[in-house]
Formats: structure tokens, C-alpha cells, sequence
């Protein structure tokens, strides 16, 4: 079936599925496991280079950039203007003006400050950043921060690293119906079934990290997050049925034998 | 002359230009982000921007994350 493709801020992508770049074993893994994903955009952080000691390979080195669109991070920001900061730096680091806005305000569950959100995200499109902000799912906050002209949104299933897959389905499908923007599930995904589960529920696509640096077997588990989100969405544009207390005979019922 | 690099003293044969400093850290300028007395700096003007005494200097690049 043909499906329309994601497009953000007038960029299409050809995968619904978007990687982040760390806590892998070696950066050859890294590689692989992107490649298998089949994602063309992946995220990166922004941190002091290490001047004592220059041996380490660069991360652009193992990330194919003329295909993969880089979304650096504001990653362990937890205010305004740090997140500000970060964001220029990112940009002057020179791959693009666009970023994945975070701006913590707990450090144990890792959830973001949306009041500092919503700020981060105004000045940010004031300053000609392409905004794609991480925040709660709740639908309040899509909301202002689509106001303050975020290129899309994205809530988080669970907490980031949590593995616990989609809390609050039904938040996102308040989201789902009333944000027009695009809707990207950031954070929370365990297995397939949650990336599945995002999709089916109308997001636009899924940012997963942990899910698949962490598993056993990176490259593969890449591979099922792939078909899983294609399976979602498939299903999602294919209307599924309604859900009933009682069984529906899937054969005939006349022509029974004996009867 | 010492500068803070990175949020930690540095100790240089100076006064330098932005480049200088990254030439002799062996670091790649495409690769990185400079920011000079908490502004940063267009990539273009690293080679005219002078490092003296006491200046703080924030080198950043792009590591894994998600």
C-alpha cells in the first residue's frame, strides 16, 4: 500500500522511525544498528570535546550525512536558557538549524519542565530554529507549544530509558486528534509492541534509543523496531476494527453438517 | 598566559587566535563549536578572534546520544 511519508518542516522522510546514537557498545554497532532501522534521521548530543585526549573517533566519522538528517539534542538541559545555549552551539557545529529541544525539570524521572519548554521553544523559532520539542503527553502543552511554532511534538510514552512502553494511550490519542503538527512518540519504548502500539495509535512516528542500544542484540532488535513501526502505521491507515464484548463467527454458520 | 578550556585551567604560550588553539589541540575545525567569553563564534571568524589571558574557551562537538 502506498503511504504518504513522513514530512517535517517541508523535509520528507522515507522512515517513520527516528534513532538516537548513543550508549552502544562501539560506534561499528552504531553504524550497523542504524542501518538495519532503516531511519533517516538520527539524534546526537552536543558535549565538551575531551582536549586530554584527542584519540577518540569522531561520531560523524560512523554517520552517513549526506542521507541520515542529524537532530542534535538538548539532552540534560534543565533550564531555558542552557537549552538556548545548547542549541546555538549545535547549530554552529554546523549540520543543522534543527533541534531536538529538551529542557528537564526532574532528575529522577527525567520529565521535562514545560513551562521552560514552551519559553525554549518561542525563542528558539524567533531565532530560525526548525523546534521539535520532547514533552509530556498532554495535550495542553501540544497545544502552546504549537503556538509558539514547534515543527512538531513530541510526548513521551513513559520516561526516557524506561523500557515501560505506551502509560497513557489515551493521551495520546487526545494529542493525535487535535495537534495538526506532527506527532513523533519520544521515549518510553521497550520492545516492538510499544513502537507498534505509537503508531497504531496515529503517531506520525517514533524516537527510540534505548530500546535498541541497550538490547542484546542492537542490530537486530534495529531491524524488529523497523517492521514494527511499518506494521503500526500499515495498520493505523488501514482502519482496524472496533473492539466487542463477544465473539463474531468468523465462518459461515449456515450449512453446518447434521444440523 | 591561562585560560579556562572546557571549564578547567589551561596553561598557553600566547597571546593566539581561535584557530591557533584548535591546531594545537589537534582538533578538526568543521567538527566543532567554539564559544568565546560565553558568545559563540561564526566559523569564519575563528582565525581573527584573539585568545588573551583569563578568556574562557568552550569547545564542543557532537557525541551518541537519543
Amino acid at each position: 500500500m502506498t503511504d504518504t511519508p513522513l514530512i517535517i518542516a517541508g523535509r520528507t522522510f522515507r522512515s517513520r522511525l527516528i534513532v538516537g546514537s548513543g550508549k552502544y557498545p562501539s560506534h561499528a554497532v552504531m553504524r550497523q544498528a542504524i542501518a538495519a532501522s532503516g531511519a533517516d534521521m538520527v539524534t546526537v548530543a552536543v558535549r565538551r570535546v575531551n582536549v586530554s585526549d584527542r584519540s577518540r573517533e569522531s561520531l560523524l566519522d560512523y554517520l552517513d550525512t549526506d542521507h541520515i538528517a542529524i537532530l542534535p539534542n538538548t539532552a540534560g538541559c534543565y533550564t531555558a536558557d542552557e537549552a538556548i545555549r545548547t542549541a546555538h552551539l549545535a547549530r554552529e557545529a554546523g549540520l543543522s538549524n534543527w533541534i531536538k529541544l529538551e529542557v528537564i525539570g526532574d532528575e529522577r524521572t527525567l520529565f521535562p519542565d514545560n513551562e521552560a519548554l514552551v519559553e525554549a521553544t518561542r525563542a528558539l523559532v524567533r531565532d530560525g530554529f526548525v523546534v521539535l520539542p520532547y514533552t509530556s503527553d498532554d495535550i495542553v502543552v501540544c497545544r502552546k507549544l504549537v503556538d509558539a511554532g514547534a515543527a512538531a511534538v513530541m510526548p513521551l510514552g513513559a520516561p526516557i530509558g524506561s523500557g515501560l512502553g505506551i502509560q497513557n494511550v489515551n493521551s495520546l490519542r487526545i494529542i493525535r486528534e487535535f495537534v495538526r503538527v506532527p506527532l513523533i512518540v519520544d521515549a518510553g519504548v521497550g520492545t516492538a509492541s510499544d513502537a507498534a502500539l505509537a503508531m497504531e495509535l496515529g503517531a506520525d512516528g517514533v524516537l527510540m534509543q534505548t530500546a535498541i542500544a541497550g538490547a542484546e542484540k542492537p542490530v537486530a532488535m534495529a531491524e524488529a523496531m523497523k517492521y514494527a513501526v511499518a506494521a503500526g502505521r500499515l495498520a493505523y491507515v488501514s482502519g482496524r476494527i472496533p473492539q466487542k464484548m463477544y465473539a463474531t463467527a468468523s465462518s459461515p454458520v449456515e450449512g453446518m453438517v447434521g444440523r | 598566559m591561562v585560560i579556562t578550556l572546557n571549564g578547567e585551567p589551561h596553561e598557553l604560550d600566547g597571546p593566539l587566535s581561535v584557530t591557533d588553539l584548535l591546531t594545537r589541540l589537534s582538533i578538526d575545525p568543521r567538527r566543532v563549536a567554539v564559544e568565546h567569553n560565553f558568545t559563540i563564534l561564526k566559523r569564519h571568524l575563528f582565525a581573527d578572534s584573539r585568545i588573551n589571558d583569563g578568556d574562557r574557551i568552550e569547545i564542543v562537538n557532537f557525541v551518541g546520544g537519543g
